[in-house]
């Protein structure tokens, strides 16, 4: 499979990049080239392989369902661009 | 170079608990190594003195009543990557300008109760991606090695190049580092150190800024091997905050370190001999069957059929990884914020300012392969063929080989922006990138230099959880090959 740019661009949203037309371009014969390489998986026969979810064996750890962290909300913003009483600051959202 | 700093980590640790030297003298040699050899080799972005001086007046006090750590007083650089409370750490990004976590990663809050000092933060590829510390924001890191008779600058290896350059070049004593699909064993190998990269859920990832946290695992970069040893026992832990970290004690490594390999079974995969390899690197690796051999391990041919497979699916989920990871980059929450006439031009800009040529690229790739309707296709696929690989490891760990013997890296250090072709670049973590595929840990052990004088290493790939068998055939080649120390041309 290969990309053109307007799929590059859609890409780029998606992803939250802000692209130039010069930069998108550049983007799609670097992101062709990698899809390229990657086609080699093509050649695996994967049916009845189960995809991996874990390298190692382990059962999935569990805690308690309680508050055990927190209470300290200036510290939470405190690498904040942006914040008043704290909140982060954003520019506004909703009308 | 001062005697002291001549010293390896285990050598210091004697050294300091016997009272022969200060943990401050020995911090003040280190802080005198940086200060006049970082402005040439540009290993730290931040050098953390008064913290150093403060750490190991307070190492001095407790050797003093006898109470000293595993690491007590050992001066260790730390990857950019760590977060360390009210120190710099950006992952050597721009988009985590000005970053201070107000909270300390698992391993080295681990290393410090052990009782090392911090001299500060080490460069890297940004966010861990790239094979040649070429895509830091902080700039290229520069080899300690050179050609022989050439003053051209080579690259360390990365993403981990800052440490790599560091313990190499004698800036510290040991460094943290971390590997998602070679980057502690391939700037390892192209340093002349020795880098280990842990079984994964061995070191917490808690608080390490995460690339792809199926494949992330922290190590040690060292001179030795039983330096690397110590390290990683006090790096390792089970930690409630990572429910990847394994629950298993922690073994003592070090006992491992010179224990005879007597009859252990050696695989050789077949695979491991690409085309177009170096003669030297062939002849490297026949010199390591050799010496293994020597030593009175068994060696057999083994096969991993599904080996070039590794590298193409990494880049799948590596990217598909690092683009949800890094969608947390938006400059609401900290480093930098481009305004925009929106919220959403808001995060664009901010992105599209922050994030350096790999970085982007790959957040691109792992977006696209995650987007509606090619998710079957592109990550599906890739998770399976990572069964298939850790397969083909599990087979012939079953059929009773204790570790697998490989080069460690295609060839030796090369120059900066020689390799600009992104796959070409790839290509660099073709032998380790499977070790991370499969979660196993790897070891890289300088094994001799190339016809140019430039240091070469081999990679011993274990079991789950066979770290101790791997230090043991370590040490064998170690004491075989040698150390290697680069000429001081920096200071």
């Amino acid at each position: 499979m290969s990309v053109d740019i307007d799929t590059v661009k859609r890409v780029a949203h998606l992803a939250r990049i802000k692209v130039t037309d010069t930069e998108a371009d550049e983007m799609t014969g670097q992101l062709n080239t990698i899809l390229a390489f990657v086609e080699q998986l093509d050649e695996v026969d994967v049916s009845g392989v189960e995809p991996m979810t874990s390298v190692v064996k382990q059962e999935m750890k569990k805690r308690a369902d309680v508050v055990n962290d927190g209470g300290y909300p200036q510290d939470v913003v405190a690498n904040a661009p942006m914040s008043e009483d704290n909140f982060f600051m954003v520019p506004k959202v909703v009308e | 170079m001062t005697e002291l700093t001549k010293l390896t980590l285990t050598e210091a640790r004697d050294g300091l608990a016997a009272r022969d030297f200060s943990a401050r003298e020995l911090t003040d040699a280190y802080l005198g190594e940086i200060a006049a050899g970082n402005q040439a080799l540009n290993a730290y972005v931040a050098v953390t003195e008064d913290k150093a001086r403060e750490m190991a007046a307070a190492s001095d006090a407790r050797l003093a009543k006898g109470e000293g750590g595993a690491l007590e007083g050992i001066p260790l650089g730390i990857k950019d990557l760590f977060a360390t409370k009210g120190v710099h750490t950006q992952a050597c990004s721009h988009i985590l300008d000005g970053f201070k976590p107000p909270y300390e990663s698992t391993v080295t809050a681990n290393l410090w109760a052990d009782g090392a000092v911090m001299l500060g933060k080490l460069n890297m590829d940004e966010f861990a991606m790239g094979s040649s510390n070429e895509t830091s924001y902080y700039g290229n890191v520069v080899n300690p090695w050179k050609r022989t008779g050439s003053d051209e600058a080579l690259v360390p290896g990365g993403s981990s190049g800052g440490s790599a350059a560091a313990v190499a070049g004698a800036l510290c004593l040991g460094a943290t580092a971390t590997d998602t699909g070679g980057s502690i064993r391939q700037p390892a190998a192209l340093t002349g150190t020795v880098g280990m990269k842990p079984t994964y859920g061995r070191c917490s990832r808690w608080g390490t800024v995460a690339f792809a946290s199926s494949l992330d695992q922290a190590g040690p970069i060292t001179r030795t091997v039983r330096d690397n040893a110590v390290m990683l026992r006090s790096m390792a832990s089970v930690d409630a905050k990572d429910t990847t970290s394994i629950d298993a004690p922690v073994p003592d490594y070090e006992a491992a370190v010179g224990k005879s390999v007597r009859g252990l079974r050696i695989g050789i995969p077949k695979e491991y001999r690409v085309d177009g390899m170096p003669d030297e690197i062939n002849a490297l690796w026949q010199q390591g069957i050799d010496w293994l051999k020597e030593a009175g391990a068994e060696i057999v041919e083994i096969s991993l059929p599904h080996t070039k497979y590794a590298l193409p699916a990494y880049y799948i989920v590596a990217p598909a990884e690092a683009s949800s990871n890094l969608a947390r980059y938006d400059g609401v929450r900290y480093g930098l914020r481009v305004d925009g006439k929106d919220i959403a031009d808001m995060y664009e800009n901010t992105r599209a300012a922050g994030f350096g040529a790999e970085v982007k690229r790959r957040v691109m790739v792992g977006t696209y392969v995650l987007s509606a309707g090619y998710y079957d296709a592109y990550y599906l696929k890739a998770q399976k063929v990572r069964t298939l690989i850790k397969r083909d490891f599990d087979q012939s760990f079953e059929a009773g080989v204790d570790a697998i013997l490989t080069p460690a890296t295609p060839d030796a250090a090369f120059a900066p922006g020689a390799i600009t072709d992104p796959v070409a670049m790839y290509l660099n973590d073709i032998f380790t990138v499977t070790v991370n595929m499969a979660g196993l840990p790897g070891l890289a052990v300088p094994a001799g230099l190339n016809r140019d004088g430039l240091p070469l290493g081999l990679q011993l790939i274990g079991s789950p959880f066979g770290e101790e068998t791997l230090y043991s055939l370590g040490s064998v080649i170690e004491q075989a090959a040698g150390r290697f120390t680069p000429k001081r041309w920096w200071a």
